[in-house]
């Protein structure tokens, strides 16, 4: 990911802020700038939860370059508590004990290194609560 | 009066048992067990380092201090494993707890002392008027050559503190430093491992200077061993602390409670720190701590806290380090940790 790209989802991506839309109050994360529902253009911050549940998760055995090392590691679509679903890593995990609802909560980790030169790239993952 | 409004800390859920790591080295594992007193140590895993552990100790001290993360006036990260050399670990933490960008950041070094560094000039900067609140934590991925009877210890953990003048959880009663030039343990330039002096690290190093700084903060104010309920002295093994506390004059009882080594490891900057989260887990309402850290090369800093009535309202608004360390805990073989922490040479 390009240092400038990383910088400006940082908000995001280190403090899980999400755009709340004044008209009808549907939450976006990551932020948009009309609502899909109401077509406002109006929104104010919320932080999302940072526990929630497991509601479906996939493991990769074949990854992206920069994430080989880390194979095989799982993804999850994860329910935050107050609704808001997010795709995330779920690291620290026992792949063979992850349960569909199983309580989960945010941590702050590195997503990847830019190579040994590069920024370190860092965000949310989702460990076992 | 200034002292802290807020603690938390972090450990990894890794470990590694001295036994796992003497079966590949050959050696006997008894004669760390018993000689260093040290049983098992944490293990970052491969996305964890100083920055995200530092995040995840100051989550759970914002907890307990219930303030706005913006009226914090400093960020101070003490470490010797921060993941730049040049970045500070101090802004991507500041931005994470959502402290910028009216803020001063710092990363301090100092070996195993950096984060009660931090601690000192945050208790200082707030005392002084300057600003509201500081923040300081204390944090490592420590480094151990293979091999080295430091493999043995070096381990994983954060203690973050946030500083203040009202609504303290525990007063800093007094502090005091004790430093000299002892080259006991260093890592020069672009070399990857830290060097020690083997034995040297002992009497004129770890001794030497805690013995110093805890005489002197007694001293100055004018309290024996016997009137703290707690002490907490720098862990690079389970043995020098208990062996340092004894010489101090203080019992194995006041020691306990802060004694995290045997079973985490050697938390560099983060060790003395750490212990004293654990305490105050457990701290009661005027209870005296004593808490002296140690960094090589060399130097010791001491505080006396005295436990306020508020601490019992805030021990349970985040988890307890006892808690971290004994839960969930994931055991790991010397392979895995070798890859865990980078010490597997790969194609380029």
């Amino acid at each position: 990911m390009p240092s400038p790209r990383y910088w400006r989802e940082i908000p995001q991506r280190y403090r899980l802020e999400a755009s709340k839309c004044k008209g009808c109050g549907k939450v976006f994360f990551p932020p948009r700038l009309v609502c899909s529902s109401c077509k406002s253009r109006e929104f104010e911050m919320v932080k999302l939860e940072r526990e929630g549940k497991l509601i479906t998760y996939t493991i990769i055995r074949v990854p992206p370059s920069q994430f080989t090392d880390q194979s095989p590691y799982a993804m999850g679509v994860v329910e935050l508590n107050g609704g808001v679903k997010i795709l995330s890593q779920i690291a620290d995990c026992n792949l063979d004990k992850l349960e569909i609802g199983q309580k989960l909560r945010i941590e702050f980790r590195k997503i990847y290194n830019e190579g040994e030169a590069g920024i370190i790239c860092y965000g949310y993952k989702c460990v076992p609560a | 009066m200034v002292g802290i409004i807020g603690y938390g800390a972090y450990i990894p859920r890794n470990r590694i048992k001295v036994e796992e790591i003497a079966k590949v080295w050959g050696t006997d594992a008894n004669s760390y067990r018993k000689g260093l007193f040290v049983e098992e140590k944490s293990v970052p895993s491969p996305d964890q380092d100083t920055i995200t552990m530092s995040v995840e100790a100051t989550h759970y001290a914002l907890k307990r201090s219930g303030i706005d993360p913006q009226k914090i006036g400093a960020v101070y990260v003490g470490s010797e494993s921060h993941p730049y050399a040049v970045k500070p670990s101090g802004t991507v933490l500041a931005e994470a707890i959502g402290a910028t960008p009216e803020i001063h950041c710092a990363d301090y070094e100092f070996a195993c002392k950096a984060g009660s560094e931090a601690m000192f000039v945050c208790l200082e900067l707030v005392r002084s008027g300057s600003m509201e609140y500081a923040l300081a934590v204390g944090a490592d991925t420590s480094q151990g050559a293979p091999g080295d009877a430091l493999e043995y210890t070096a381990a994983a953990g954060a203690a973050s503190f946030i500083m203040g003048k009202d609504n303290l959880l525990a007063e800093a009663v007094e502090t005091y430093s004790f430093m000299t030039d002892t080259p006991d343990f260093w890592r020069r330039e672009y070399q990857y491992y830290p060097r020690h002096a083997s034995r040297f690290t002992g009497e004129p190093a770890y001794f030497k200077h805690i013995i110093g700084a805890a005489k002197g903060i007694l001293k100055k104010v004018k309290l024996e061993p016997k009137d703290f309920k707690y002490a907490v002295f720098h862990q690079p093994n389970g043995k020098f602390p208990l062996k340092v506390g004894k010489l101090l004059g203080f019992k194995r009882e006041q020691l306990d409670t802060g004694l995290l080594c045997p079973w985490m490891g050697n938390t560099y900057s983060g060790s003395s720190p750490m212990g004293l989260t654990a305490i105050l887990d457990e701290a009661k309402p005027d209870d005296l701590i004593l808490m002296v850290s140690y960094g090589s090369g060399a130097g010791s800093d001491a505080f006396v806290w005295k436990v306020t009535s508020r601490i019992t309202e805030v021990q349970d608004k985040a988890p307890k380090t006892k808690e971290i360390l004994n839960n969930n805990k994931n055991y790991i073989e010397y392979g895995t940790y070798a890859k865990y922490r980078g010490k597997i040479r790969k194609a380029e």
